[in-house]
């Protein structure tokens, strides 16, 4: 039933071999890196097989790792069925990101890969309908980027303002 | 009785002369400076995007529709009950109250056939089919 | 047809401004203009402890039929244009206060990219009730505050720059 992280990880390299990374960490994050544009079959595959049954895409988020050029999302996996959890990581290069949606197995994915778009930049082939939802429609660039500067005004209005405790 | 009239008359005077007091004083006394922003349509702080008549619902008419026809019912009754009295003190009181009896039946077969049809239900009810012995009942993904 | 701005000073007009001010301040109806922890307090300071009803002031939902909007709450960039919009759609006489850091000037939340450092940006503002959030002591003394600075208006007199036009 509630299968441990290795025997998650061993049914995904039997069914995937190389697309899937090795196991990394232990416990709760017990996670394995996808290669970006073959996330959407794993994901297909974790949802309907029947040992599995991740009926549950529960988050996810973007990191931005600059130093070592890649943006990582990361998809934290719940099974309601067999109480298992997993987790993947897809590292897509800072560039140019562009990870295949989930969006058509998981619909939750919809809404945070808009967020991860919006906020970071990565792009998701095969989304129905990728634009920012945070943040206003024309704002220039990506914010949770480590290297996003601050505009200076945004429509006439200054983005900062002179601290009080100055002289 | 037509002294009654000028009741009537100076009444109505009363309160054209009220309201033009109340909103000839708030014209004078208020400040007015109409602005491009101000003069916009109002849509909750969005610039207004889409044409102001929409479609309407297809029940209002329907609603409508049953409204008027009872209601002219209703204003046929009304001089029959206004001169209901004369008619009793002549005799006659039985034979009115079976006619507008018998044409208050009619209409009332009328309300009976429509409420029958489901006309009078806001949110009308689809069969919904029973799934076949054997086969998966269909559930949401 | 308006006399605003147009009668010579004489002791009459003082006299019809003083009713005037009497009226527009006894009945401050304000629009509801919550964005976030702020709104909270304002709910609570027209409720039964911190009556505001007692001073007339009744809240309201669409700009068009209120004279103050008490902006309560952090205000990002993209609400902000909305409220420059809806300040601009209020009747004159109109007056705005803003309650709470965040909309006094960014607080907690001014170094934020997506924050508007201050609603006194987008539109003039009238008394600002600092607190975090006010308590509806506060914010019910700066709506007495707004009410003693509507009482020394003077509407009637013709004057070079008009008074309570708000640009």
């Amino acid at each position: 039933m509630a299968m441990d992280a290795a025997g998650l990880h061993a049914r995904l390299r039997e069914k995937f071999g190389d697309v899937v990374g090795p196991l990394e960490g232990s416990g709760r994050n017990a996670s394995a890196t996808v290669a970006p544009a073959r996330i959407a079959e794993v994901g297909e595959f974790l949802k309907t097989d029947p040992a599995l049954r991740f009926d549950c895409l529960s988050n996810l988020s973007g990191v931005d790792y600059p130093k070592q050029g890649h943006i990582q999302i990361v998809y934290h996996l719940f099974s309601y069925l067999h109480r298992h959890a997993f987790v993947l990581r897809v590292n897509a290069p800072r560039d140019n990101p562009q990870v295949a949606t989930v969006s058509s197995v998981w619909s939750h994915a919809d809404w945070q890969e808009r967020e991860a778009f919006d906020l970071l930049g990565v792009t998701f082939e095969g989304h129905p309908d990728l634009r920012r939802i945070l943040m206003p429609e024309d704002w220039p660039g990506h914010p949770l980027r480590k290297d996003f500067v601050e505009p200076e005004s945004y429509h006439g209005i200054p983005t900062s303002r002179e601290s009080l405790l100055k002289a | 009785m037509l002294y009654q009239f000028v009741n009537v008359f100076v009444f109505f005077l009363y309160a054209i002369i009220l309201c033009a007091l109340m909103l000839g004083l708030g014209a004078l006394l208020r400040p007015s400076n109409p602005q491009p922003s101000k003069l916009s349509t109002y849509e909750c702080g969005e610039p207004p995007s889409g044409p102001a008549w929409i479609n309407f619902n297809i029940r209002f008419y329907l609603v409508a529709l049953v409204f008027v026809i009872f209601d002219v019912e209703l204003a046929f009754v009304y001089p029959v009950v206004a001169v209901f009295k004369d008619w009793v003190t002549k005799g006659q009181g039985a034979f009115a109250f079976l006619e507008l009896g018998l044409f208050l039946a009619i209409l009332m077969i009328g309300l009976v056939y429509v409420w029958a049809k489901g006309d009078l239900e806001w949110l009308k009810r689809i069969p919904v089919e029973k799934p076949h012995p054997g086969e998966p009942v269909r559930r949401a993904a | 047809m308006s006399l605003i701005n147009t009668a010579p000073e004489m002791a009459l007009t003082t006299r019809v401004d003083d009713l005037l001010n009497w009226t527009r301040k006894s009945s401050l109806w304000y629009m509801m203009f919550g964005l976030a922890c702020c709104a909270i307090e304002m709910m609570q300071t027209g409720g039964p402890r911190a009556d505001l009803e007692r001073f007339g002031m009744a809240p309201r939902a669409t700009p068009r039929v209120s004279d103050v909007i008490i902006v309560s709450g952090t205000l990002t960039l993209k609400m902000a244009l909305r409220t420059k919009l809806l300040y601009d759609q209020m009747p004159e006489p109109k007056y705005a206060i803003s309650m709470g850091s965040c909309a006094n000037c960014g607080g907690l939340f001014q170094l934020a990219y997506s924050v508007c450092d201050g609603v006194d940006r987008v539109i003039p503002v009238d008394v600002y009730v600092p607190g975090c959030p006010p308590r509806p002591e506060a914010l019910t003394e700066g709506l007495i505050k707004l009410q003693e600075k509507i009482a020394q208006e003077r509407w009637l007199v013709r004057k070079a720059e008009p008074v309570g036009v708000r640009a």
